[in-house]
């Protein structure tokens, strides 16, 4: 009795596949979890114990270490304002304020109807379109207050879905196949390596 | 004014909007250092990055060749790519995953060559989202273009790259910690000894944990030699190198600049880069290498931005990020907000940085808004102390990995250069600056 | 633990030459110098992790002297370690003020203060003052994480220690950490409560106070409590234990650091059923009260009444006296309750005055002990430190935790195999090298797999890669491989498991073995006699013929036997025929001496009342032969007299003198004339006793660590009190060991037919959980909501084939009756087979699996029908 829909669950198998234990594959298992919930539900947190062979308790614990996973539901579209120092430096506190405003809803919490959760995010790495604005972890590239409330709109119309897919999804090109080194192939091909590695040092050494 | 005679080797595709496809990778040279690399013995092209004497571009600056040369011998090792740039202001990575996916992974094909090792993790930062997808969108191009995968490009080297997404967490920029997260745990950096992934790496095996940008450089010494690599910059720091820099200048950005040739002056007012700062205001303060390092004064402006050459002055060029602090700057708040920064992410698995980060965080609001008293200024630099003894650069530490000692680097800097603005905070009971 | 050679190495220590152990940790090294430094996450028993950073100490390395975590860095020869310089003071206490600086100054409040490490370490190293002048870390406070288990997230101080513990020694992660930072927090997931069987080791463990647990809190301050060094007799694993009173009043249990034994460790039903002997002020529960038996009581018209020990006495000798005029009329059973001082007196009772051999200390569920006693020995630390374990057990965790942890740890820490023969469950699966599922009815096939080259017998389906690599493991002779050997399922005749035990001793003439029989001190009673052809001493007598448990309750149902005498209240609780159990005892006359009562009272003409574990001094013995003593800490409720006592005054009202005046001096006449070292493990209280059979063997104890397991205080101090060197042993003449059985003339395990299997049943797996219906948990206030419940676990290709899923109720028909039960999906079923837990209820709280079990079949097979 799988949570995951038969795509999340086949995905997730074949992710598992890619890794030489499966715990290793806790955190791709874990985004896909929030794809299909758009958050970490506790089924899907069992699931991903019962995929990982660890306990409900181990994978809650690790998740809740990462920022981008969510324990609790939040909106069709997180909207994450940086104000770190890049940021702070252009205006990102003054951004927050005014995204705060704008939504209605307080740092940390979702708007009232649901669309939107915001976030005071830490520097997201796009320091030279200060101040940087993420949703869903999308660069929407809006440093001004009037863009982002244009951008707001946008969301809120339907008009940019291509663009930023709901909450959760966060890789949109899947990886198009398994492992394809031969394992077998792979020893051998160690070994060669390792005697024309000799073979040369012995030359050398004449 | 700047010198601008180095070559591009990492960012000569930025004209291109199409950048990031297996196409333009193609038509503009791609691969062909990755044929190259295949027809050379493995040792050979290591010796090659050696003798480029290639120094890491994730932080810490360890010369690539040297990492390499530590990788333990045994039946499995692992290669594994650290793209999870988080420090502040820091953003050249996610310039290079976006724009250049092919460069990186060939970089890594050629590395995992000359390490032989068959199976790779590129560990991305979870927020880099569209990155995620150009660079998973490489390397499925890769596979079918043979570049990957068995035997490749009929070889006799087979290799598997996996793209791992990470999910929000700094500390996972440190390697042990990013190996942990890699084996699904919490990120928690792992205790030393053992130093060095090479030795006891991910799953306990050997593992060598190399930056975007260090791999990013790889086929260009593998086209032009590690000697004509070397043959650029000057001292230890050799060829070119991303900077980003941002905070108060006209263009912000990541700019390619050959090391040591040029200075931060250079940098900041050539109108190529930062064009100078804002309102064409006086620079206050210059934060050299991620927030992680101390502060410079203006006064160091002309140091050459070489490794050695900033660590001589109690610094470091760290994670190639540059910020920029002007006259309109309250340092208090700034020093404030990254404190709170390394407090949101510290790992709490050790005492001094997880108590220490949210205490010094606090007291450093209450300072920013008017609520200090003048004996903090001494306990914070006390309790700065205490994670990292002595206040030195490099530091000494009391916590397991460098995050703690990096908390007292903004703290202690503003304070020793600018105890005047803190002792203003408190006589006014607001910031000057609201 | 680190990997000791002979050779040691040379580390300086503030300037002062220090031997030390090559790969030995710095902590241990230096404290052994007499430098203690100071900490709070290492923990001598797991691994270490260096997080809390108080152990910082300089050490010269090529940079010049650093701090580094002493805790975690393995000594080398020519180390230059300063552990008391300004540097180190610095580091130290500005660690120790971080560590203070969220945590709330409700020590008044908090039961772990007066034995708290941080507040001792607080006394000892900190400033008295605070520089922390922002507003404290806030949580709710406390939590309950789990049925016995409180969290206070206020007072944690993110040492770990607990959370490796569940992860790591447990291996049971229901507790981790979650977020991070100063926002870190230890927590559950909200569908998986903290229920683990080791979760009261959390507690103990805890330097502060923010694991508690419920049936203590707030119940004394430590500086109240009053201890005595014993042993547990909850298990036969027997852990070295502190137990701690108030008044008359047991408070705690704590696991005592035995190096051969525990660790340190406890399963929580040890610890924490002390509320089933004389209850918990906590609890306003009563249960307890129904289960304690305080007073001597005879049956008058039908209904049991209070009398005098005289009557009582008296009525019990005539009923035995009566029965014994007829030949073969009375017979024992039982005897895993007493110390080895009360099942001996019993023994001269039964053979000497009674003049009877139908002895046994079992209930049927266990193995023939002339098999077990003629079997080369293994200590639990030889098990734990064999190359090659094989398990031919039920899931150990449930049966005997504390080995289960023991086992555990020797496969992850120290990577050595195990086999697992695989009944059904088991918590051990996940580390076992190859576990090969054995059905019902088949072990003794697998045995004889393991041990030969030849074919598979036909019918038996084995991995034939795992087979290959279990004969690999185990080799040709057996070298270096102990088999531990216990009763994995009840609901098969013991001549499966008795058939593969002689099969592997026959075919392993190098492997040792030991017995995983749980009860109490079931190796004690037999090691002194209680069962046919045993003797004191582990002695034989192959002429000797006697009735064991199920021949004496056969007798007994057809009259043949007349009179039974139950040592301990427990028969109809752990007899497999329990319909055929209450005939028998309904034909008979029955007497009862027990601490404890439970459905067999209804059964009683004479109840004699006895005290229990906690109330009684003697001697005990382990699963490996291991002689402890146990010490009274309170005394027992009522009139309830020693085991000793009565057996003696019983032979009183015979006109006979059993020879036996006290504990000390039956410990010595088991000594004097087995070598039994009774009185050596009753008299020596720095050791963790004696096993039977090697001789002087003696295991010293580890020093007290109070930073390990704070609340144990000096057990030089309180001691054995009374006994301690009360008897001259001057005179004692180690007399010879008596001859043990020899496999050749032993009986059992020469082979059993198993009945085809049918292919529309599945066969019963009737195994053990820790929670079970016994008295223990019955009578505890604290375990009795973890009852296990009654649940059909099937491997999920036979819920497939029946088309049911977890949680579907199904129709249960046998031979002997029917019932509805509920499924649940377990792929460490066998298939064909179904397992379900022995002494489990239904929800309506009744026993209906074991009136259908085939107990006179080898193996019993049920049809389960959807409704």
């Amino acid at each position: 009795m799988s949570h995951f829909r038969v795509d999340i669950r086949q995905r997730a198998e074949e992710v598992l596949g890619l890794y030489p234990r499966a715990r290793s594959a806790m955190l791709p298992l874990l985004h896909l979890a929030q794809e299909q919930d758009g958050y970490l539900s506790d089924e899907g947190i069992a699931e991903v114990a019962e995929l990982t062979s660890t306990t409900p308790a181990d994978v809650r614990g690790t998740a809740s270490f990462y920022e981008m996973f969510h324990l609790e539901p939040v909106g069709k579209y997180v909207v994450g304002v940086c104000t770190n120092i890049a940021c702070l430096l252009a205006g990102g506190e003054e951004m927050l304020e005014h995204a705060s405003a704008f939504l209605g809803c307080a740092v940390g919490g979702t708007s009232d109807d649901g669309m939107f959760t915001l976030e005071e995010s830490e520097c997201l790495a796009d320091c030279d379109v200060a101040p940087c604005v993420q949703v869903n972890h999308r660069y929407v590239r809006t440093t001004t207050p009037d863009a982002f409330d244009a951008l707001v709109g946008d969301l809120r119309a339907g008009r940019l879905d291509h663009d930023v897919p709901a909450h959760g999804t966060l890789i949109r090109v899947h990886r198009s196949g398994g492992l394809r080194a031969p394992r077998a192939e792979v020893a051998s091909q160690r070994a060669d390596a390792q005697s024309a590695r000799e073979a040369r040092a012995n030359e050398e050494s004449k | 004014m700047a010198t601008l005679t180095a070559p591009l080797i990492v960012s000569s595709r930025a004209e291109f909007a199409d950048s990031y496809t297996l196409s333009r990778y193609l038509a503009t040279g791609g691969y062909v250092a990755l044929r190259t690399a295949l027809t050379m013995f493995p040792e050979d092209v290591a010796s090659e990055v050696d003798q480029a004497s290639l120094l890491g571009r994730g932080g810490a600056g360890f010369p690539a060749g040297r990492k390499w040369s530590m990788l333990r011998k045994a039946p499995l090792s692992y290669l594994v790519v650290n793209g999870d740039e988080s420090e502040p202001a820091t953003f050249k990575d996610h310039y290079l995953v976006e724009r250049d996916p092919h460069q990186l992974i060939e970089g890594v094909i050629i590395a995992a060559y000359a390490l032989q090792v068959t199976q790779v993790f590129v560990f991305l930062r979870g927020e880099f989202a569209l990155g995620l997808e150009r660079v998973q969108q490489a390397v499925n191009d890769a596979y079918e273009h043979g570049a990957l995968g068995s035997k490749i490009f009929g070889s006799n080297f087979s290799i598997d790259v996996v793209v791992h997404p990470g999910a929000g967490a700094y500390i996972c920029g440190e390697e042990t910690a990013l190996i942990e997260a890699l084996e699904g745990k919490r990120g928690f950096p792992r205790i030393k000894p053992p130093f060095f992934p090479a030795v006891t790496g991910l799953y306990g095996e050997p593992t060598v944990v190399n930056n975007v940008e260090t791999m990013s450089n790889l086929p260009w010494i593998i086209n032009n030699g590690g000697a004509a690599f070397a043959a650029l910059g000057g001292g230890r720091s050799t060829g070119t190198r991303l900077f980003a820099l941002a905070g108060r200048v006209k263009n912000p950005g990541v700019y390619e600049v050959e090391m040591v040739k040029n200075t931060f002056r250079d940098l900041i007012y050539d109108p190529q880069f930062g064009g100078g700062v804002i309102d064409d205001g006086a620079i206050k303060a210059i934060i050299p290498g991620g927030v992680s390092a101390p502060w410079f004064g203006p006064e160091l402006l002309d140091l050459p931005l070489g490794q050695d050459e900033v660590a001589e002055k109690g610094s470091m060029l760290g994670s190639g990020s540059i910020v920029v602090m002007d006259e309109t700057t309250c340092v208090v708040r700034a020093a404030w907000r990254i404190t709170k920064f390394f407090s949101r992410e510290s790992c709490g698995q050790c005492t001094p940085c997880r108590e220490g980060s949210g205490w010094i965080e606090r007291a450093m609001y209450r300072l920013e808004h008017g609520e200090g008293r003048m004996e903090d200024l001494d306990l914070l630099l006390d309790l700065c102390d205490n994670i990292a003894p002595g206040l030195t650069w490099p530091p000494q530490m009391t916590t397991i990995c460098v995050l703690g000692p990096s908390i007292p680097s903004s703290v202690h800097s503003a304070i020793s250069m600018f105890r005047d603005d803190f002792i203003a905070h408190i006589k006014l009971g607001r910031c000057p600056h609201d | 633990m680190t990997d000791l050679t002979r050779t040691t190495v040379s580390i300086t220590v503030n300037g002062r030459t220090v031997e030390a152990n090559p790969g030995e940790l710095l902590i241990e090294a230096a404290e052994r110098s007499g430098n203690y430094i100071p900490r709070f996450c290492y923990h001598p028993r797991m691994d270490p992790v260096g997080n809390c950073r108080m152990c910082l100490v300089e050490v010269e390395g090529p940079r010049g002297a650093t701090l580094q975590p002493a805790c975690f860095l393995k000594v080398n020869d020519g180390m230059n370690v300063t552990t008391d310089s300004e540097k180190v003071k610095k580091a130290q206490d500005g660690v120790l003020e971080f560590l203070l600086a969220n945590h709330p100054l409700d020590c008044p409040v908090c039961d772990k203060g007066g034995e708290c490490p941080l507040q001792d370490q607080s006394l000892a190293h900190g400033s008295g003052e605070t520089r922390f002048v922002e507003e404290k870390r806030h949580w709710v406070k406390p939590v309950e994480i789990g049925e016995l288990i409180l969290l206070d997230r206020e007072r944690c101080i993110q040492c770990s220690r607990c959370t490796r513990f569940a992860a790591d020694v447990a291996g049971d992660a229901q507790i981790a950490f979650a977020s991070r930072g100063d926002r870190i927090e230890v927590a559950t997931s909200p569908n998986q409560p903290f229920d683990s069987v080791f979760s009261g080791n959390t507690v103990q463990i805890c330097p502060v106070g923010a694991l508690t647990a419920k049936p203590y809190r707030f119940s004394a301050r430590p500086w109240d409590l009053d201890q005595v060094e014993s042993t547990c007799t909850t298990c036969a694993v027997q852990c070295r234990v502190a137990v701690q009173s108030s008044g008359n009043h047991l408070t705690r249990v704590l696991g005592i650091d035995s190096e051969p034994v525990n660790h340190g460790w406890l399963c929580d039903k040890g610890r924490f059923t002390i509320d089933s002997i004389d209850g918990n002020e906590a609890s306003t529960d009563l249960l307890h009260a129904s289960t304690r038996i305080t007073e001597p009581m005879i049956r008058r018209n039908g209904v049991l009444t209070s009398v005098s020990w005289g009557e009582a006495l008296a009525e019990a000798a005539r009923l035995l006296r009566d029965a014994s005029n007829t030949p073969q009329g009375v017979g024992a059973i039982g005897g895993a309750a007493l110390t080895n001082e009360g099942a001996f007196a019993w023994e001269r009772f039964l053979r000497g005055v009674l003049g009877t051999e139908n002895i046994d200390a079992q209930y049927g569920d266990g193995l023939d002990a002339a098999l077990l006693q003629s079997l080369p020995k293994a200590t639990i630390n030889e098990a734990a430190n064999a190359p090659t374990v094989i398990t031919l057990t039920g899931d150990l965790r449930e049966e005997l935790p504390i080995l289960f942890l023991r086992l555990r740890e020797s496969a992850v820490r120290y990577h050595r195999s195990i086999v697992e023969l695989a009944f059904g469950p088991s918590a051990l699966r996940s580390v076992t090298r190859v576990s090969l599922p054995v059905r019902p009815g088949e072990a003794h096939l697998v045995a004889r797999a393991l041990t030969s080259t030849g074919a598979v017998d036909k019918g038996v389906e084995i991995n034939e890669v795992d087979l290959a690599e279990a004969r690999r493991l185990i080799g040709e002779s057996g070298e270096g491989v102990v088999v531990v050997v216990g009763r994995p399922n009840v609901a098969e005749s013991a001549q499966v498991v008795e058939t593969a035990l002689r099969y592997l001793a026959e075919q392993l003439p190098q492997a040792k073995f030991l017995p995983a029989l749980r009860r109490s001190n079931v190796m004690g009673a037999l090691d002194m006699g209680l069962s046919p052809q045993l003797r004191p001493g582990r002695g034989f007598d192959e002429l000797a013929e006697g009735r064991d448990a199920q021949a004496q309750l056969a007798a007994l149902r057809t009259g043949e036997q007349k009179a039974v005498l139950l040592l301990g209240g427990c028969l109809l609780g752990n007899v497999i025929d329990v319909t055929g159990a209450c005939e028998s005892l309904e034909n008979a006359d029955v007497v009862v001496v027990t601490g404890h009562g439970g459905a067999t009272l209804a059964y009683a003409n004479v109840v004699l009342p006895a005290v229990v574990q906690h109330e009684r001094v003697g001697t005990v013995t382990n699963i490996e032969g291991r002689v402890t003593s146990v010490a009274p800490k309170i005394v027992a409720p009522g009139s309830a007299w020693p085991d000793l006592a009565i057996a003696a005054e019983l032979a009183e009202q015979f006109g006979q003198n059993l020879g036996l005046h006290s504990v000390e001096q039956t410990a010595k006449t088991i000594e004097a004339t087995t070598g039994y070292p009774t009185l050596s493990a009753l008299n020596d209280e720095t050791s963790d006793g004696y096993v039977a059979g090697r001789g002087d063997e003696r295991s010293p104890r580890r020093p007290l660590d109070p930073m390990a397991f704070p609340g144990i205080r000096s057990i030089e101090i309180v001691g054995l009190g009374a006994t301690a060197g009360a008897v001259d042993v001057s005179d004692v003449v180690t007399a010879k060991a008596p001859r043990s059985a020899p496999l050749g003339s032993v009986k059992a395990g020469r082979g059993v037919d198993v009945p085809l299997a049918d292919a529309y049943s599945l066969r019963v797996v009737l195994s053990r959980r820790l929670y079970d219906n016994g008295i223990a948990v019955q009578g505890s206030p604290a375990l009795h909501n973890l009852k296990a419940v009654t649940t059909l676990r099937l491997n999920h290709f036979d819920l497939d084939r029946l088309g049911v899923s977890t949680g579907d109720v199904v129709n249960v028909i046998g031979e002997r009756g029917s019932t509805r039960l509920p499924v649940a999906l377990d792929d460490g079923v066998p298939r064909g087979a179904l397992d379900v837990a022995f002494g489990s209820l239904n929800e309506d709280g009744e026993d209906v699996i074991r009136p259908i079990i085939d107990h006179d079949r080898v193996i019993t097979q049920l049809r389960l029908e959807t409704t």
